[in-house]
């Protein structure tokens, strides 16, 4: 496809990653906070063609992994309920509750969907006004918008069978938190490319700033993330901690403003709990006041949930980077994609999946030991 | 972005995504016309692809390092040459299969 195949040329990745070989003299820990940069650096080996002590640490930018348990089991209970249709992207099928998933409810004879959009499940709310409509709307700041646009439209056709199941996770105060957090070792950030088309970068000097990291807007094919780890090293080295658009063809500085401008006034700041990393102050939106009567959580006032995590899943100390998947006790053992423990092996976006599906069944460091890749 | 249309109130238009076609919402890109490329996420466009910017982009990237191999010596690539891994495969049994494969 165009602007997608050119930015995947193998000659000129070697020539970048050969510049990055040449301008780095000590060891540096970046992190990618997002899952899908992290499936693409997996997929096409771009750690192994680094120096060995630049290190990728995966971030927490999988919005399906850290979607809170006790959501998941809300989920869960809403879409067991009669009369309702209990609408999702795929990725959240599979994810582990306390007990059970998304699958098991519709085959218990729950009436789950898969949805492209969230437009879709408004549709839905239209030709089935007998039904209340519930839609699991998750993510970063890439998704909001569509959630946002799919409140908006069901208010404005005034849908009283409309409503968000909603937990909206933001990447600054998530990368405020990393950065706090005592074990630090991330140098560097590679920014969501997709998450600053609708944000623009403007949140992120003053946390560059704050903490003298630098910071590169980065895209998501193979050369994207060359140019976002190489220029992420050449500030490193330079000592410098800016931040810089190596995403210029998608991102600008203000981002995407209509949409920024009815995410403000669908949504407000809130606390949210991360799943495997704990509370993060101001961390998430959920539908603000004129929003509110399509809370899904409002309107269904599920109680006595009680939580409980797999004692065998290591996903908190993956999503934080503190191990890499295939470090894991149950990693491609009692965890697999057919059968995961926790939501890094099921999304699309999650570090473990990643690891799984491409091989990765032992660390970068173990297979260079091996002789077999050489750097 | 092939066709632009209004549905319901939205502007929406039909995106040939390699191939496959599908319908996606425009209303956060309201400077998209027919014959722009986009970036969509769940079925929304969100931003539009700068075709004068991704161009410089490649432009910058092809030039990078040319210049260094040209001015690198005859020696200096025979010793990157010996070094550089021929294959990820330890024993080389996969360019042997390679190699069979071509001739």
């Amino acid at each position: 496809m165009k602007y997608l195949t050119e930015f995947r040329n193998g000659e000129i990745a070697q020539r970048m990653a050969r510049e990055i070989h040449s301008v780095a003299t000590r060891p540096w820990k970046i992190m990618e906070v997002c899952g899908g940069q992290t499936h693409s650096i997996i997929k096409n080996g771009i750690d192994q063609m680094l120096p060995a002590g630049i290190e990728m640490i995966h971030g927490p930018g999988c919005p399906v992994c850290v979607t809170p348990l006790e959501l998941i089991d809300k989920a869960l209970a809403i879409a067991a309920q009669p009369n309702v249709i209990f609408c999702s992207f795929g990725d959240m099928l599979r994810v582990p509750g306390t007990e059970g998933d998304l699958f098991q409810v519709k085959g218990a004879g729950g009436d789950v969907r898969v949805v492209y959009s969230p437009l879709d499940a408004v549709e839905l709310a239209v030709k089935n006004p007998d039904k209340q409509v519930v839609f699991f709307g998750v993510g970063f700041e890439t998704t909001a918008p569509a959630n946002a646009m799919s409140v908006a439209v069901a208010k404005r056709r005034g849908l009283k069978n409309f409503s968000l199941l909603v937990s909206h996770v933001l990447v600054p105060p998530a990368i405020s938190a990393i950065l706090d957090s005592p074990g630090n070792t991330v140098q560097g950030f590679l920014l969501a490319g997709h998450v600053c088309s609708v944000m623009g970068y403007w949140e992120y000097p003053p946390l560059a700033a704050k903490y003298k990291v630098p910071m590169v807007v980065t895209g998501f094919e193979p050369l994207d993330l060359l140019d976002g780890i190489r220029r992420t090293v050449i500030q490193l080295e330079a000592g410098r901690h800016e931040v810089e658009n190596a995403y210029e063809r998608i991102v600008t500085f203000e981002g995407n403003r209509p949409a920024q401008k009815l995410l403000a006034e669908v949504f407000e700041v809130t606390d949210r709990a991360w799943r495997g990393i704990g509370v993060i102050p101001k961390s998430g939106w959920r539908l603000s006041a004129d929003y509110r009567n399509f809370d899904a959580e409002e309107r269904f006032h599920i109680t006595g949930i009680h939580t409980e995590e797999s004692p065998l899943c290591h996903s908190g100390d993956v999503l934080r980077g503190v191990i890499k998947p295939a470090q894991c006790p149950a990693f491609g053992k009692e965890c697999t994609p057919r059968h995961p423990l926790g939501a890094t092996m099921v999304s699309s976006e999650g570090a473990c999946a990643a690891y799984y599906n491409y091989g990765r069944y032992i660390s970068a460091e173990e297979l260079a030991a091996t002789g077999a890749i050489s750097r | 972005m092939e066709e632009i249309l209004t549905e319901g109130g939205l502007r929406v238009g039909w995106v040939d995504f390699g191939g496959i076609r599908k319908k996606v919402c425009l209303d956060y890109v309201p400077e998209v016309v027919v014959g722009d490329y986009t970036i969509v996420h769940v079925g929304f466009a969100l931003s539009k692809i700068d075709e004068e910017t991704a161009l410089q982009t490649l432009e910058d990237f092809r030039a990078m390092g040319v210049l260094d191999q040209e001015l690198e010596s005859e020696e200096e690539a025979f010793a990157r040459a010996a070094v550089a891994p021929q294959s990820a495969c330890p024993d080389g049994s996969c360019s042997a299969e390679v190699q069979k494969a071509i001739h």
